[in-house]
C-alpha cells in the first residue's frame, strides 16, 4: 500500500478515457461501480469540454454483485451501441470491476455487435494513466489501422508529391495538446510536409484506417504514442520522429529529423518559417540576470526532458534538479540528469519531490500543478510545464509549447514569475527596505507577500525529510555558534541561498575548529566556496 | 412519541399526498460515491483524519472532487492498494497497519482516524472494522480509530456522511437520567451551527449538541432522553443508529428557506414544550429578515421551470423551498434515494403532481431534460458544461453542499445560488 494524498496520474482507465474522448465516433463502455463517473468532470470542468466524454459506465452496486454483473455489462454495451451508434467501441474494467473478473472483452464478443469492439486490459493495481492512454491508443491502432498503403502509394507517387506524415499522441486533457497540434501542423506545412491523420485527437476510426497512407509518423508525446509508433514501424515500415520539438534548438533538430525521414524532400525553410523571438530575447542584455539561475525541473518525461534542455541552452539557467513521475522513462531521465551532474528524481510521491526541491533550493521551479503548490509553500517562483493540469492550464489564447511559437510561450511563461533584473539588484542592495524585503513578491505580479510555509510544514518536515528541515531552519532563529553580527549579515543574503550559505559557513567553521562564527567567517567561507 | 415530548409532526401542514408516485430508474448513475463526503467532513471535525483504503481511482477522485487541490495539507489521504496487497489478505492488513503507523507518526495532531472503505476494499472483503479495533488497541488512548464504508457500490455521495456519523454513534457517551436533550445531526457550516445554537438558546434550549462535533473529543452524550433533529435529509443510517441508542427522532422538514427553517425549529420547540409565544419571540425577527432577503429574488425565480438531476438527496427540500417560497415550477425532482419517512414532511409540502424520480438512468434523464427545456437544470459537474453548451442554464449541485445554505440568514444566499445563472444569462451579450 502506498500512502498518498495527491497523485500525478489517475488510474489507467482514465488514460483510456483521454483517448476515447479525443476521438470521434468511438464509444467506451466501462465496467465500473457507481462513483467512477467522477472522471467525466475532468473533461467537462478542467478542460471545459462542451460534450460529455463518450463513456458509458455500468455503475454496478453492491446488490448487483450477488446477481449477474456480466449481464449488466452486456445490456449496457448493447444499449450504448444503440444510443450512440459509434463506429467502434472500447470495453474494459475500472479497478473494482477488475476484481470481479467479468471479462468485458469476452462478454463483448458474445454480444456480436456489427462494429469493431476493442477490449482493453488495463491493470489498475500496477499501471497508471499515461500507460493506459498508450495501451489504448496502441490497441486502437492495431485493430483499425488497416493495411500499409503508404509504401504502395509512395512507390507510384509522382515526384512532385509532398511528403505525408501523421501526428501521433495528442489526447483530451493533455497539456496544450490542441495548440501543439496546430503549431506543428503549421510548421510542417511551411517546410513542405503534409499532415495526413492527427490521432487520437480528432481522429475517427476511418482516419485510423488511413494511418498507413503516410510516409512517416511524428510522435509528439512519446508517453502516449510511443508504443503505437513502434508497432507502425514494425508493421507498416513507417519511421517515426524521436525529437520532441519543444524549444528553439529541439525544433531545429526536429525539422532536420523530419527532413531525413521525408527523404530530403523538405524545402529550404529559411524564408517561410516564422522564427522565434527567444534567441534574441535571451541574448538581449537585460536577460543577463537570468544567467545561472537555479532551476528545478519536474514533470512528465517529455516535458521535463525538453524543459531541461531549453532551461540550460536557451535561458542560460543552471539545472539544480531534474525528475519525472513517468517511471517508464526513468532511464532517459537519469541519463539527462547525469549530463548536468545531477541524480534524477524518479518518484510519484509528491512529498519526495517536495523534499528534493527544498534541498536543491532553486530560484525557479518548472513543474506540474503539484510543484506549483510546493513552490508556493516554499516561496519560490514557478511555471507549469506539464500535466497534471488545472483549469488554468487551458488558456483561452493560443498557447502552444511546441515549435517556434511554443518557444515564445516558454519565454514569456518562465520569465514572468521571476523578479526582474534591476529589481533583483535593488532587492539585494536595500534588503531592509520596508517595501523591498525578502517576503515581497516581484512588483509586476501585484501587491501581496510571498506565501510563508505553513506552520504545519515544520511538523511535517521534521518527520518527512531532513532536507525540508534545513529550509525550515533557515528561516528560524540561528543556533549556537553564530555571533549576532554574523547572524545579522546572514539575513542580508537572499532567502533562496541563505540555507546553503548557512550550511557552507558552518561546515567551513567546523572544519577549522572555529568556536564562533563571525562576519569574517561568513565572508571567508563565501570566498572559500566560490572558488 | 410519549409525553413530555408532545406533538411530533404536528408542525407540518397537511397538504399534498405522502404516497406520491415515484419514477424508479435503473441505469448509469452520474453521481459521486460516498468518499466525496470526506471533502467537507475533514474540515468539519478539525482533529480527525480520513484514510481511504482504496485504489488510485479513489485518490484521483478525492483530488478531482476537491476541485482545486487543497494544499494546506488536507486531513485525508489514500492508502493505495497495489498488486501485492491483493495477493493475500494477511499481507494487506500488515500493509494497512504500517500505513496507519506512518500516518500517525507524521500527524501527531490527529485524535480520531477514520478508516474509510472503498469499492475495491469492499470487494476483496478487507475487514476494516476489525482493522480499526486492532489499530485502536495499538494507538489508544492518543487516537481513536473507527471505520465506515464510503464505497460507490454501497453509498451515493452524501451517504458517505451518513455512514461516517453512524460509525460515530456507538462512540457517543451514554446518559441515562439526564434532562431531555436536543441533538442536531448532520454536518453544518460552523456559522450556521452557531446561528442555530443562538436561536435555540433564545427559546430556552441552551444545551443543544451537534453531531458531528468540531473536535473529536467533544462527542455529545446520547440516551433515552435524547431527541434528535436531522439537519440533513440523507442521514438514514445515522438516525437508525441513534434510535438504537434510545434517542428519538423529531420529524420535521429541513431548514432550507424561511419556511423550512421555521418548521424545523418549531418541530424541536414543540417536542421540548417551548411556549409558542417564546418560540415566536425567538424566530419572528430572523424569519422576517429571511423573507426580506428572499423577496428581491422572487422576481427572477417565480414561474421558472426547474429540473433536478439526482445528486445529494437535498433535491426534495430544495424543490420545496424553490416552489413554495420563490414560486418556481418543478419539472422533475430527481433524488438518488428517497427516504419516505425522513422526507414525509417535505413530500407533503410539494405541489400536487410534482414528478419525482429515484435512482437514475442518466441518458434517459437527459432525453427528458432536453424535451422539457427547463429554465434551470440542477446537476453535477460532469453534466453542467455539456448542458450549458446545449443552451440549458444550469446550477452545479455540488455548490449546494459546499456553501452554507441552511437557516434564516442563509435563505437569501440559497435563493441567490439559483438566481445567479439566470442573472448571468441576461447580462451576457457574447
Amino acid at each position: 500500500m502506498q500512502l498518498t494524498v495527491w497523485t500525478y496520474e489517475g488510474p489507467p482507465h482514465v488514460g483510456a478515457m483521454r483517448v476515447a474522448t479525443a476521438m470521434e465516433g468511438v464509444h467506451y463502455v466501462l465496467h465500473a461501480p457507481q462513483g467512477d463517473t467522477y472522471a467525466d468532470l475532468l473533461f467537462t470542468m478542467i478542460e471545459r469540454r462542451d460534450k460529455r466524454p463518450p463513456v458509458t459506465y455500468t455503475t454496478f452496486e453492491a446488490r448487483d454483485l450477488g446477481k449477474d454483473t456480466a449481464e449488466l455489462f452486456q445490456a449496457t454495451l448493447i444499449a450504448a451501441h444503440e444510443r450512440f451508434k459509434p463506429q467502434a467501441m472500447l470495453v474494459g474494467s475500472s479497478c473494482t470491476a477488475e476484481l470481479i473478473q467479468d471479462d468485458p472483452g469476452g462478454l463483448a464478443r458474445a454480444t456480436d455487435l456489427p462494429i469493431p469492439v476493442i477490449p482493453l486490459e488495463l491493470p489498475s493495481y500496477q499501471r497508471k494513466e499515461n500507460w493506459g492512454a498508450a495501451e489504448t491508443f496502441y490497441q486502437i491502432v492495431r485493430t483499425l489501422a488497416g493495411s500499409p498503403r503508404g509504401k504502395a502509394m509512395a512507390d507510384r507517387a509522382d515526384r512532385d508529391r509532398r511528403p505525408l506524415c501523421n501526428l501521433l499522441g495528442p489526447t483530451a486533457l493533455g497539456f496544450r495538446h490542441r495548440d501543439d497540434v496546430a503549431e506543428i501542423t503549421k510548421l510542417l506545412g511551411e517546410i513542405g510536409v503534409d499532415v495526413g491523420v492527427v490521432a487520437p485527437l480528432g481522429a475517427a476510426p476511418d482516419d485510423i484506417a488511413r494511418l498507413g497512407d503516410a510516409d512517416f509518423n511524428v510522435v509528439l508525446y512519446p508517453e502516449i504514442a510511443g508504443v503505437a509508433a513502434k508497432w507502425l514501424k514494425r508493421t507498416f515500415g513507417q519511421d517515426f520522429t524521436t525529437t520532441v520539438p519543444i524549444g528553439v534548438g529541439a525544433t531545429r533538430d526536429f525539422i532536420a529529423e523530419v527532413g531525413r525521414l521525408a527523404g530530403g524532400a523538405v524545402t529550404d525553410a529559411a524564408g517561410r518559417i516564422s522564427p522565434s523571438n527567444l534567441p534574441w530575447f535571451s541574448r538581449s542584455v537585460d536577460s543577463n540576470y537570468l544567467t545561472g539561475k537555479r532551476v528545478f525541473v519536474f514533470g512528465d518525461a517529455t516535458h521535463a526532458l525538453a524543459a531541461a534542455r531549453v532551461a540550460t541552452e536557451e535561458f542560460g539557467f543552471t539545472l539544480c534538479g531534474l525528475g519525472t513521475y513517468s517511471r517508464e522513462f526513468a532511464r532517459d531521465m537519469r541519463a539527462a540528469a547525469a549530463q548536468h551532474g545531477l541524480e534524477a528524481v524518479i518518484s510519484d510521491d509528491y512529498l519526495d519531490v517536495e523534499a528534493s526541491i527544498a534541498e536543491a533550493q532553486p530560484e525557479l521551479v518548472l513543474g506540474t500543478q503539484m510543484e506549483r503548490h510546493i513552490a508556493k509553500r516554499l516561496g519560490i517562483a514557478c511555471a507549469v510545464i506539464s500535466a497534471p493540469v488545472h483549469v488554468q492550464d487551458y488558456p483561452a489564447r493560443y498557447s502552444p509549447q511546441m515549435g517556434f511559437e511554443g518557444a515564445n510561450v516558454l519565454w514569456d511563461s518562465w520569465v514572468h514569475p521571476l523578479v526582474m533584473g534591476l529589481e533583483e539588484h535593488l532587492l539585494g542592495m536595500f534588503r531592509d527596505d520596508f517595501e523591498f524585503h525578502d517576503g515581497a513578491r516581484p512588483s509586476h505580479l501585484g501587491a501581496g507577500a510571498r506565501v510563508e510555509p505553513a506552520p504545519e510544514m515544520a511538523v511535517r518536515a521534521s518527520e518527512s525529510s531532513s532536507a525540508v528541515t534545513a529550509v525550515a531552519e533557515a528561516a528560524a532563529p540561528i543556533a549556537l555558534g553564530w555571533g549576532s553580527d554574523a547572524e545579522e549579515e546572514l539575513r542580508k543574503i537572499p532567502f533562496f541561498v541563505r540555507g546553503k550559505a548557512r550550511r557552507n559557513t558552518e561546515q567551513f567553521a567546523l572544519e577549522r575548529g572555529l568556536a564562533e562564527i563571525t562576519v569574517e567567517t561568513l565572508y571567508d567561507a563565501k570566498a572559500h566556496f566560490s572558488r | 412519541m410519549t409525553p413530555p415530548f408532545a406533538g411530533e409532526g404536528a408542525a407540518v401542514p397537511v397538504a399534498g399526498c405522502r404516497e406520491r408516485p415515484v419514477m424508479r430508474e435503473r441505469g448509469q448513475r452520474e453521481v459521486f460515491c460516498g468518499l466525496t463526503g470526506i471533502v467537507w467532513l475533514h474540515r468539519k471535525i478539525q482533529d480527525a483524519f480520513f484514510l481511504v483504503i482504496g485504489s488510485r481511482t479513489c485518490a484521483h477522485l478525492m483530488q478531482s472532487a476537491a476541485g482545486v487541490m487543497i494544499f494546506a495539507e488536507p486531513r485525508f489521504a489514500t492508502a493505495v492498494m497495489e498488486e501485492r496487497d491483493l495477493a493475500g489478505l494477511a499481507d494487506a492488513n500488515d500493509e494497512l497497519d504500517a500505513a496507519v503507523a506512518r500516518l500517525l507518526e507524521r500527524r501527531p495532531d490527529i485524535k480520531m482516524l477514520f478508516l474509510v472503505g472503498s469499492c475495491p476494499s469492499e470487494v476483496i472483503k478487507l475487514d476494516l472494522s476489525r482493522a480499526a479495533a486492532r489499530l485502536s488497541d495499538r494507538h489508544a488512548p492518543a487516537v481513536r480509530i473507527l471505520s465506515y464504508s464510503g464505497s460507490g457500490i454501497e453509498t451515493t455521495f452524501t451517504q458517505g456522511e451518513d455512514r461516517c456519523l453512524a460509525a460515530l454513534v456507538p462512540e457517543l457517551p451514554r446518559v441515562d437520567n439526564a434532562p431531555p436533550q436536543l441533538l442536531i445531526v448532520g454536518a453544518l457550516a460552523d456559522v450556521v451551527e452557531d446561528q442555530f445554537a443562538r436561536l435555540f438558546a433564545a427559546m430556552g434550549l441552551d444545551t443543544v449538541c451537534f453531531l458531528p462535533p468540531r473536535r473529536a473529543g467533544d462527542l455529545p452524550a446520547v440516551g433515552p432522553n435524547t431527541r434528535f433533529l436531522l439537519a440533513q435529509p440523507f442521514l438514514a443510517d445515522a438516525a437508525k443508529a441513534l434510535e438504537a441508542r434510545g434517542a428519538a427522532h423529531i420529524a420535521a422538514p429541513f431548514p432550507l428557506g424561511a419556511e423550512g427553517t421555521t418548521l424545523w425549529l418549531k418541530a424541536a420547540a414543540q417536542a421540548f414544550g417551548v411556549d409558542p409565544m417564546c418560540f415566536r419571540a425567538a424566530t419572528a425577527a430572523p424569519e422576517a429578515r429571511a423573507k426580506r432577503a428572499l423577496a428581491p429574488l422572487e422576481a427572477s425565480l417565480a414561474g421558472r421551470r426547474v429540473f433536478f438531476f439526482p445528486d445529494s438527496q437535498l433535491e426534495i427540500p430544495l424543490a420545496r423551498m424553490l416552489s413554495r417560497e420563490l414560486g418556481a415550477r418543478l419539472v422533475e425532482v430527481g433524488t438518488p434515494y428517497l427516504h419516505r419517512q425522513h422526507l414525509a414532511e417535505e413530500l407533503a409540502l410539494l405541489p400536487e403532481g410534482t414528478v419525482l424520480s429515484e435512482g437514475q438512468d442518466v441518458d434517459r434523464q437527459l432525453d427528458r431534460v432536453r424535451a422539457a427545456a427547463p429554465d434551470i437544470t440542477v446537476c453535477g459537474l460532469g453534466l453542467a458544461n455539456p448542458l450549458e453548451a446545449e443552451g440549458l442554464t444550469t446550477k452545479w449541485s455540488i455548490e449546494l453542499l459546499f456553501t452554507p445554505i441552511q437557516g434564516y440568514e442563509q435563505a437569501g444566499d440559497l435563493a441567490a445560488l439559483f438566481a445567479r445563472p439566470l442573472d448571468r444569462q441576461t447580462r451576457l451579450r457574447v
